[in-house]
């Protein structure tokens, strides 16, 4: 398809233009392109191979010139290491816990916003959709020191409802899923469903939520990220160890003045290696809903 | 949706009181009146954070890391999506892939890795200057090299993801406005300032709010880099929302951290006026 359009271009061009010029988009691929494209895979993964080089040798092959380039054995003592200093697999668990309950509430509430901002007689419905653009607009600090009060308030400090209900609904995840059902459900279809006597929840359940699967997929891999990954909330919200997340048990490896960095890349690595099995899996999925939000942004 | 705006009303009204969390817990416990009239300071934190000269630093320093950042990370990404936007190109899936990989890690483990390639006496870039025979750089202490150590770890989380959204915005332009530009005879530094560049305006002003946002609020990284709260021994790379948390959370100064969360805010509104502008003036060509 694409070799026939290609064709159908050389040709008008040549009978338009007396010299041929070589300006479609699709044009040969340079070896420059794949140099460029391998540098930057490289750049991509090093940061992942040096965790593990620096842990696997320990601070003192790290503190040296030339530093080791390749790994060690003593990748072995740097976990035990960490996990004497820190709960560090129940960290994981406990993140892996939040991040998965915050993604499967984030998916649930914004594709149901987003249906009601979309497809419903809902009053003052322009006026939230903007309240809720407002609100992407502004920086996110400013109400950590709102939070931070209720939590304590509520007495949530070192509770995990601390982290799950304030993450429950996004701004950004109920805009992204209105965008996606306006434009991809048709009205008469939701018509159709009423006539038939359909209740709201029913056309939610049997009609919404498989045209916005693929998206809202993306969209609840996106909020466990960023939960997996979040730090500082989690930091002034939790001080029990039990209730530790990845990122926080991370930095309880810094209480010294020297820092240990082979302890420190290892939890580094132990902590987005999950991730890392996550991503061969989802990967393309991910890439494919950027993408996607991006035309539709 | 409450969970967003009260939060800013609630920031702003904070802004006019002194007090620590313990004052205002005693205030919802006993429902004393004069806990909250005795801590009421005016526009005193207003006055206080104009004369500032950390919220100035502050500033400065966000903007430096923000340009340094932003500015060779989108035209690097630009330069990128234009190489993987070729149809021709093989493989695709996996270099689109690879560099998506970046922006799963946190950014704590980002600082982690940076923090040790920058190390003064044995990192890598460090030690390759050796080599070459250039003394070591002060990658943590001096204040340019941070913001460009600071900016580099930033770069590598998010150029990737950024030339994805720059390639979803060239693909999407209709094939026939290049067929008509290579009509007329149009170089290939024309074509991409008269129909590229202009067909991405929604990408272009997307990006341009998104990064204003995502820079001027600059803190994690900063933070984990090695500062802590005070953003290196000589506040060389505090930021503004760094000193914000200092204030209100390692300072118990909550009215004086909500004080500089309002001049954030106001910070974020004059760069998006600005923005604003940019965006109408591609607009503007595109009807040239």
């Amino acid at each position: 398809m694409t070799a026939t359009l290609e064709q159908m271009e050389t040709t008008t061009q040549q009978s338009a233009s007396p010299k041929p010029r070589r300006r479609s988009i699709s044009k040969r691929v340079s070896p420059f392109t794949y140099v460029a494209l391998t540098l930057m895979t490289f750049i991509s993964v090093f940061p992942f191979y040096w965790m593990y080089v620096v842990a696997s040798n320990g601070s003192e092959e790290i503190s040296k010139i030339p530093p080791s380039l390749t790994p060690g054995g003593n990748f072995p003592n740097v976990v035990n290491t960490i996990t004497q200093a820190v709960p560090f697999w129940h960290a994981i668990l406990n993140t892996a816990i939040v991040s998965t309950v915050i993604a499967l509430c984030n998916v649930f509430f914004s594709t149901l916003a987003g249906f009601a901002l979309a497809k419903l007689r809902v009053p003052g419905k322009r006026g939230m959709l903007l309240f809720i653009i407002g609100t992407m607009m502004l920086p996110a600090q400013l109400g950590v020191i709102f939070m931070y009060m209720v939590m304590s308030w509520l007495n949530w400090i070192n509770d995990f409802k601390a982290l799950v209900v304030p993450a429950i609904v996004g701004a950004f995840g109920v805009f992204w899923m209105r965008q996606i059902i306006d434009s991809q459900l048709p009205n008469e279809l939701l018509e159709a469903a009423r006539i038939d006597g359909a209740s709201v929840f029913r056309i939610y359940r049997s009609i919404v939520v498989p045209t916005v699967l693929p998206a809202a997929f993306v969209l609840g891999l996106f909020s466990f990220l960023g939960t997996w990954n979040d730090y500082l909330w989690p930091s002034l919200v939790l001080n029990d160890p039990e209730r530790f997340t990845v990122q926080v048990a991370i930095t309880q490896l810094n209480n010294s003045y020297t820092v240990d960095y082979a302890a420190n890349m290892g939890a580094a690595l132990l902590g987005t290696t999950p991730l890392l099995l996550l991503f061969i899996f989802v990967g393309r999925r991910l890439v494919a809903g950027v993408m996607e939000g991006a035309v539709k942004g | 949706m409450l969970f967003g705006a009260i939060p800013i009303v609630f920031t702003t009204a904070l802004a006019f009181f002194n007090a620590d969390f313990q004052t205002y817990y005693e205030f919802i416990t006993n429902h004393q009146l004069s806990v909250l009239t005795n801590a009421f300071a005016g526009l005193d934190n207003f006055r206080e954070l104009f004369k500032d000269s950390y919220f100035w630093l502050a500033l400065r320093n966000t903007f430096s890391i923000w340009l340094i950042s932003t500015v060779p990370q989108l035209i690097i990404a630009f330069g990128l999506a234009s190489l993987l936007a070729n149809a021709r190109l093989r493989a695709s899936t996996f270099w689109r892939t690879a560099l998506m990989i970046p922006n799963i890690t946190s950014v704590l483990a980002v600082a982690i890795v940076f923090q040790q390639l920058f190390g003064r006496d044995f990192g890598i870039f460090n030690v390759l200057l050796h080599y070459v025979g250039h003394k070591p750089i002060e990658w943590v202490a001096g204040t340019i090299p941070s913001h460009f150590a600071i900016a580099t770890m930033i770069n590598w989380r998010w150029l990737g993801y950024n030339s994805l959204i720059f390639l979803a915005a060239i693909l999407a332009i209709p094939k026939e406005l290049y067929e008509s530009a290579a009509l007329d005879g149009a170089s290939r530094w024309q074509t991409v300032r008269y129909v590229t560049i202009p067909q991405m305006k929604n990408t272009i002003t997307f990006m341009l709010v998104m990064g204003t946002i995502g820079g001027l609020g600059l803190f994690v990284e900063p933070l984990t880099y090695g500062g802590g709260f005070d953003g290196g021994a000589n506040s060389q790379f505090l930021t503004m929302t760094l000193y914000l948390y200092k204030q209100a959370f390692m300072n118990q100064r909550l009215g004086y951290g909500a004080a500089i969360g309002v001049g954030i805010t106001l910070v974020v509104m004059i760069i998006s006026a600005i923005n604003f502008m940019i965006t109408r003036s591609i607009a503007g060509e595109e009807s040239k």
